[in-house]
């Protein structure tokens, strides 16, 4: 059994903006391909929940002892946003939760940072990154949103890291003061030179550090978002083409500080037992790192399989595509929408979020020891047989729904009008009535099968109002039948 | 447990109803005051006869002070009482019992509402943001719920169903035409109210009762002082209002096609008044038609239709005016608009003039003039499905046996 990855989880959101929408708002010529694009309600912090929960939900995850999340555009300063991802996954208390936010390059940290510590206790890394850039700009059709989480052990790893070196270097290549939402760039040709040599340098030492060559290298990443010295360094590495990891950019963009994980992800749902990998990542130097895949792989892969975990692969080919441009920028601030005549939203209370932190960040409804009767939010009174003080807490946030009744709601204050209604009915008891996204308004029914997702619901006077939301389930193909779940013997009692 | 009631030993000797819609030129105590100088014109007393009164306004004033102030009313007990859109009639409610009680000879329940002062489309809540989790949801969304919830259960076609909904919106309108009091004296046709800009779900802009202005007020006594005031009062027969246990909202039995609070305190009302068979029995009914949907689906738990087919019964013309059993004669909220703490007050002001027959002739109902049927029905329902409050009242031109 060796240390290293155990598990991992990437997450791409749901829309695409088809970068030909840009060229046509601006009368010019029109780009290729899509991006992918975070919602209106989803920020650094919500797209780590959902790669984070995916890189738990494997069976034979070990708890993290900590957490580790890299963005390079937090949801909050001074305030530690992995401590709301650390919530909504319903972490223990005693698993630390630590941000290393600010630069691209943090997101390597992370992951150095958490397979080092992963040779000790469980440890996770999320890396998350929102891209935003001008109206019209490179950035704006080239980059994309997503999030990528791993979770490293002491034993169990699928692979293992064998090598790894930086090549660190201070030149102004791309930059960003903080509360603005495009990076500036120095011209193409410098960062090219600039990023080469850092890039070789790292490669050629991780590799000597692994005893290895680079014709050994069956896998290779090289990421970052200078795309023509990536290219450049792919070409350089004396790696032949077919072994050059693809990085799917034409689908759903550059993820920035997330890029490198979702490739070595995808590369480790593809690579069989034995195998080397080499991740180069190009920020402000370079940094590489050289793993070697397992005898666990196999068995991994089968247990993801089996639970059903949806492979990069696929992912990337997922998504709707038709998302309006004018609504795109006005999800990121860039165009002002006018909002329906309804009150603005009011930040919400911090003791009573404290107080029902379970339910808030967590989707943790209360169960009656007493009758079985499942309460969302939690109750200290029994709805089915009235006593008091019984409950005990049980998280729905995984679980999953059928659509009782809807509504498309055209009066509520939103981010992105209409918001969709929807009562869902959870397998294994338990009702609640909540917003939906992700979804089609005119697609909702009665016996729609859906699962919950973290998400901002507004923001109010610098407060991001964090809370859970109903979205179709993925695969489509769900059956009530198909996850046995936990209530069903309450609701049989009660009759 | 015991819901005995009162039946008969309350009196309603006057009544007073200011115009509802969106009145700029009314200020909340102008609103008070118009009605309370009609109410005690009605009853042919002064204000200074009244011993006690309750205010009900759910968020255009607190405390007592909102009523004394405007109307100069000299140390007297104000009790301002706020049950969502029953606001109004818990102030009945609860006068009926002061003077039911012995405690007072004179009462008066004053419902206001001044709505159009916010700037908002439809209705603002009260801060309750709490942990911020609680859904955004609009009122119509919320009752918009029932629509295909009930096209579910009885396998009617959403067209079919919007149909019914659009007839229930085209009824009320066609009633309020004719009173001198709503909001909207207009006729507006099928076509033009199926074709309005969806606000939520299946509902347009006419399945929502309007946003308005206004104020009501009633003064009651023991029923053998009745007759000091007046020789046609109206008598209280049954009056029941329950808060549920939101139970709906959690419990995966409810199927949205009904409100649990509603058939329970028309049950309680239906047995105090005597009411073994609504729709024969009552003249009109006053229902809370602040969506299309509500109504339909009132329709049955108020026992005028059995379940699944009040949207057949609609479609017929049950509850037109010249109806089996005409439901909101007076045009309803679609036609007053809802400011809460007086729509439950303008209910009973219907009331007041049909089963006196003191209506217009162009729309007194003929279940009174012809059918000879003595009783009225008034109903508010306050929340939503699964989780409201409701209240039925029961009022009748006649002393019972």
């Amino acid at each position: 059994m060796s240390a290293g990855i155990v598990s991992w989880g990437v997450y791409l959101p749901y829309w695409r903006l088809d970068r030909g929408a840009i060229g046509a708002a601006f009368g010019t010529a029109q780009g290729k391909g899509t991006r992918a694009v975070a919602s209106y309600d989803e920020d650094t912090t919500t797209l780590g929940v959902e790669a984070a929960r995916r890189a738990l939900d494997v069976a034979g995850v070990p708890v993290p002892a900590e957490l580790y999340f890299s963005t390079p555009a937090p949801a909050y300063l001074d305030k530690t946003n992995a401590t709301t991802i650390h919530a909504a996954l319903g972490l223990p208390a005693s698993t630390g939760a630590y941000d290393l936010c600010g630069s691209v390059r943090s997101g390597w940290a992370t992951l150095n940072l958490s397979a080092l510590s992963g040779e000790q206790r469980p440890s996770m890394a999320v890396i998350s990154d929102l891209r935003t850039g001008l109206a019209g700009g490179a950035e704006e059709s080239q980059a994309g949103d997503g999030a990528v989480a791993f979770v490293f052990a002491p034993e169990g790893g699928v692979a293992e890291v064998i090598g790894q070196a930086s090549a660190t270097d201070e030149f102004l290549e791309r930059w960003r003061v903080p509360g603005e939402s495009a990076s500036r760039q120095w011209e193409d040709r410098f960062g090219e030179e600039a990023y080469l040599p850092a890039g070789r340098s790292a490669f050629d030492e991780a590799l000597e550090e692994a005893g290895l060559k680079a014709d050994d290298v069956d896998h290779l990443v090289v990421s970052g978002l200078h795309t023509r010295a990536v290219g450049a360094l792919r070409k350089e590495l004396s790696v032949t083409a077919d072994r050059l990891a693809p990085d799917y950019g034409s689908r759903i963009g550059n993820l920035g500080a997330a890029q490198a994980g979702l490739v070595l992800a995808d590369v480790l749902e593809r690579a069989t037992p034995g195998q080397v990998i080499v991740v180069v990542g190009l920020a402000d130097g370079a940094d590489a790192m050289v793993l070697r895949t397992t005898g666990e792989l196999t068995q991994v892969q089968e247990s993801r399989r089996q639970a059903e975990a949806v492979r990069v692969a696929d992912l990337v080919d997922q998504g709707r595509a038709d998302l309006a441009y004018a609504v795109f920028l006005s999800w990121r601030g860039q165009l002002r929408r006018e909002p329906p005549r309804r009150p603005d939203p009011e930040r919400p209370d911090a003791p009573a979020m404290l107080r029902n932190e379970g339910w808030k960040f967590g989707f943790s409804a209360s169960r009656c020891e007493a009758c079985g009767f499942v309460h969302l939010p939690p109750t200290r009174v029994c709805l089915s047989c009235k006593a008091v003080d019984q409950m005990a807490p049980l998280r729905l946030a995984d679980a999953r729904g059928t659509v009782a009744t809807f509504t498309v709601d055209r009066l509520a204050f939103s981010m992105s009008p209409p918001m969709v209604g929807a009562v869902i009915d959870f397998d294994g008891g338990g009702r609640y009535r909540g917003e939906m996204t992700d979804v089609d308004p005119a697609a909702v029914a009665i016996g729609n099968r859906v699962e919950m997702t973290f998400r901002r619901l507004y923001s109010a006077e610098g407060v991001h109002n964090y809370f859970w939301k109903a979205r179709p389930v993925s695969d489509g193909a769900d059956a009530p039948d198909r996850h046995p779940a936990p209530g069903d013997a309450a609701r049989n009692e009660r009759g | 447990m015991a819901s005995r009631g009162i039946r008969d030993r309350v009196a309603i000797v006057g009544m007073g109803c200011t115009p509802f819609g969106e009145l700029w030129d009314k200020s909340a105590d102008d609103l008070l005051t118009d009605a309370t100088v009609e109410c005690v014109a009605s009853a042919g007393i002064a204000l200074e006869d009244v011993d006690a009164f309750w205010l009900g306004t759910m968020g255009s004033g607190l405390s007592g002070l909102t009523f004394t102030k405007p109307l100069k009313i000299d140390y007297k007990p104000v009790t301002h009482v706020e049950n969502f859109c029953a606001t109004g009639s818990e102030a009945f409610r609860n006068a009926c019992y002061a003077v039911a009680s012995g405690a007072y000879d004179l009462a008066m329940a004053v419902g206001m509402e001044k709505l159009k002062d916010s700037g908002y489309s439809g209705l603002t809540g009260i801060r309750q943001v709490g942990d911020g989790t609680l859904a955004g949801l609009s009122s119509p969304a919320v009752f918009s719920l029932l629509v295909p919830a009930y096209a579910h259960k009885y396998g009617v076609d959403p067209d079919e169903l919007k149909a019914v909904l659009t007839r229930i919106a085209w009824k009320n309108h066609r009633n309020g035409a004719v009173n001198p009091r709503a909001q909207f004296q207009k006729e507006v046709s099928m076509e033009k109210i199926a074709a309005s800009p969806l606000v939520a779900g299946q509902l347009g802009v006419f399945d929502c009762s309007g946003v308005s202005d206004g104020a009501a007020a009633v003064v009651v006594c023991r029923t053998e002082d009745a007759h000091r005031y007046t020789d046609s009062p109206l008598y209280v027969k049954g009056l029941s209002f329950v808060a549920g246990p939101a139970a709906g909202i959690i419990d995966p039995e409810y199927d949205y096609t009904s409100f649990e609070e509603v058939v329970r305190s028309a049950s309680d009302a239906y047995s105090q008044a005597g009411v073994t068979d609504p729709r024969s029995q009552l003249a009109m009914a006053e229902v809370h038609d602040c969506f299309t949907p509500t109504e339909l689906v009132l329709m049955e738990d108020l026992g005028f239709a059995e379940r699944g087919t009040a949207w057949k019964e609609v479609l017929a013309g049950t509850f037109d005016r010249d109806g089996e059993l005409p439901v909101n004669p007076d045009g309803g909220l679609k036609s007053f608009g809802h400011p809460i703490g007086a729509s439950g007050l303008r209910m009973l002001f219907e009331c007041w003039l049909q089963l006196r027959q003191q209506a217009p002739p162009e729309r007194q109902i003929a279940t009174v003039t012809e059918g000879g049927r003595t009783l009225g029905l008034t109903h508010n329902l306050g929340g939503g499905p699964g989780e409201c409050v409701s209240f039925v009242g029961v009022v009748g031109s006649q002393p019972s046996d």
